[in-house]
């Protein structure tokens, strides 16, 4: 279960937040400067809220008012951003291990198995990130942060920087991450065809306030 | 070219005295330069300036001032012989401190920009992955910045073989001790029959300088390739 209750001023733009999600995809849903990728950066502890509370089940990750605030590398919270952001020094088994490394949890073969298979990636394991198409890097940068086994997966557009027939290519991956990964996710987008296909639950953000909450009727309410 | 073994001994403490400056001021090199580009703090402006401040002055003035706080009576240069056992005017490692000083400015600027040039977007994938701030540092900064750094240390270490302003007036020109290249070519110009000699110094130092700003130009290149993940 994810709470969040927080809100926060960014120069003229002022974000305010508050739901609750069990579901195992929430989306977020909004337009374009809706406040959707602060919001999933202060879930992921990379922007702190003004005032407010953000909790994953009974721990709490902030807590402005009992000065609390998990670092992003103690949250166990997995991000996959718009522009993949795998580190270009690095080959695709390096960054695949990278999380397993920096947590220190052993080494898990039979999951690195299963997800590379799951993602099609077992074939560019020696490429460099420079050598890999942008469908591909994208679903390196999913591979990475699901074995850094995340209790709480972040999405924030990752389809947003493909063309329409990559977005074909990868929206069947992220539906078979929601069926067999079993970690809870929130997925940003602004595109409500993709969030019908995936989303169990939405939360709709306008202008940075939360309109409506709610199943994926919501979209056609809204 | 026939080099004497005076000739021999002065190249060789050149390249030992900037072997050794660069060594010991590249670890306080990118701490200083990664404040620098990534921390915002008070006296920032004024940590930057004391960095440059070697690069403006006339090197016999920062010569002199390491005199007066290093040498056999200054306030530094009395605790370290005394505590410590370490005297370093007059000898090799003075020369070593005054180099190191003098090439701070040119071995700190391309870590600097080398750090910054590092995507902050990286550093925050590494921390949503788990890794505490010192490892980001470790395994995506330091790696993403290396080519920046050897470009640094290549250019503080031509520096410090021609440094000649603050070495001499603070290690003086002692053959074996502290005589390096710079000295013995000036040394060698003011004798009779110094010139060819000179010149052969000379033109180790031009050969010097050309390696390292070649080696240079390569470390830049790399970094830019490195930073596009070919």
């Amino acid at each position: 279960m994810l709470r969040v209750d927080v809100s926060k001023r960014l120069g003229e733009f002022s974000l305010s937040a508050s739901f609750v999600s069990e579901g195992r995809v929430t989306g977020l849903f909004g337009a374009s400067g809706a406040g959707k990728t602060s919001l999933v950066n202060m879930i992921a502890g990379l922007l702190r809220p003004d005032r407010g509370v953000i909790a994953i089940d009974d721990e709490t990750l902030d807590d402005t008012a009992a000065r609390i605030h998990v670092p992003p590398h103690r949250r166990r919270i997995g991000y996959v951003f718009q522009d993949a952001r795998l580190f270009p020094h690095l080959d695709v088994r390096q960054n695949l291990d990278y999380g397993r490394r920096m947590n220190r949890l052993t080494e898990d073969p039979a999951a690195r198995t299963r997800i590379t298979e799951m993602l099609d990636i077992s074939h560019l394991m020696d490429r460099r990130p420079g050598k890999l198409s942008g469908g591909e890097r994208q679903r390196v940068a999913l591979g990475r942060a699901l074995l850094s086994k995340p209790r709480l997966l972040l999405l924030d557009e990752p389809l947003g920087s493909l063309d329409e027939g990559r977005r074909a290519e990868i929206l069947p991956y992220l539906i078979r991450l929601r069926d067999e990964a079993n970690v809870p996710m929130v997925y940003v987008s602004h595109d409500a065809a993709e969030m019908r296909q995936l989303a169990t639950q939405i939360v709709l953000l306008r202008g940075g306030q939360v309109t409506a909450l709610g199943g994926v009727k919501v979209l056609t309410a809204g | 070219m026939e080099m004497s073994p005076a000739e021999w001994t002065a190249i060789l403490l050149s390249l030992r005295v900037a072997a050794v400056a660069t060594v010991v001021a590249t670890p306080l090199g990118i701490a200083l330069a990664w404040l620098l580009a990534r921390r915002d703090f008070w006296g920032k402006s004024a940590l930057d300036a004391a960095i440059h401040l070697p690069l403006v002055l006339p090197p016999v003035v920062t010569g002199y001032l390491l005199l007066l706080s290093f040498g056999r009576h200054g306030p530094i240069g009395s605790f370290l012989a005394d505590h410590l056992g370490i005297v370093l005017a007059f000898r090799w490692t003075g020369a070593a401190l005054a180099c190191g000083v003098m090439s701070f400015p040119l071995l700190v600027r391309p870590i600097r920009l080398s750090i910054e040039a590092v995507d902050q977007r990286l550093e925050q994938a590494s921390a949503t992955l788990g890794a505490a701030p010192w490892q980001v540092f470790a395994t995506v900064t330091l790696p993403l910045a290396l080519p920046g750094i050897l470009a640094g240390m290549v250019l503080g270490f031509a520096k410090a073989i021609g440094e000649f302003g603050a070495t001499i007036t603070f290690v003086s020109n002692i053959p074996g001790e502290t005589q390096t290249i710079s000295s013995a070519i000036y040394s060698l110009i003011q004798t009779p029959d110094g010139d060819s000699a000179a010149l052969r110094l000379v033109a180790i130092s031009i050969v010097i300088a050309t390696s390292a700003l070649i080696a240079s130009e390569w470390f830049a290149r790399r970094a830019t390739q490195r930073l596009h993940g070919n």
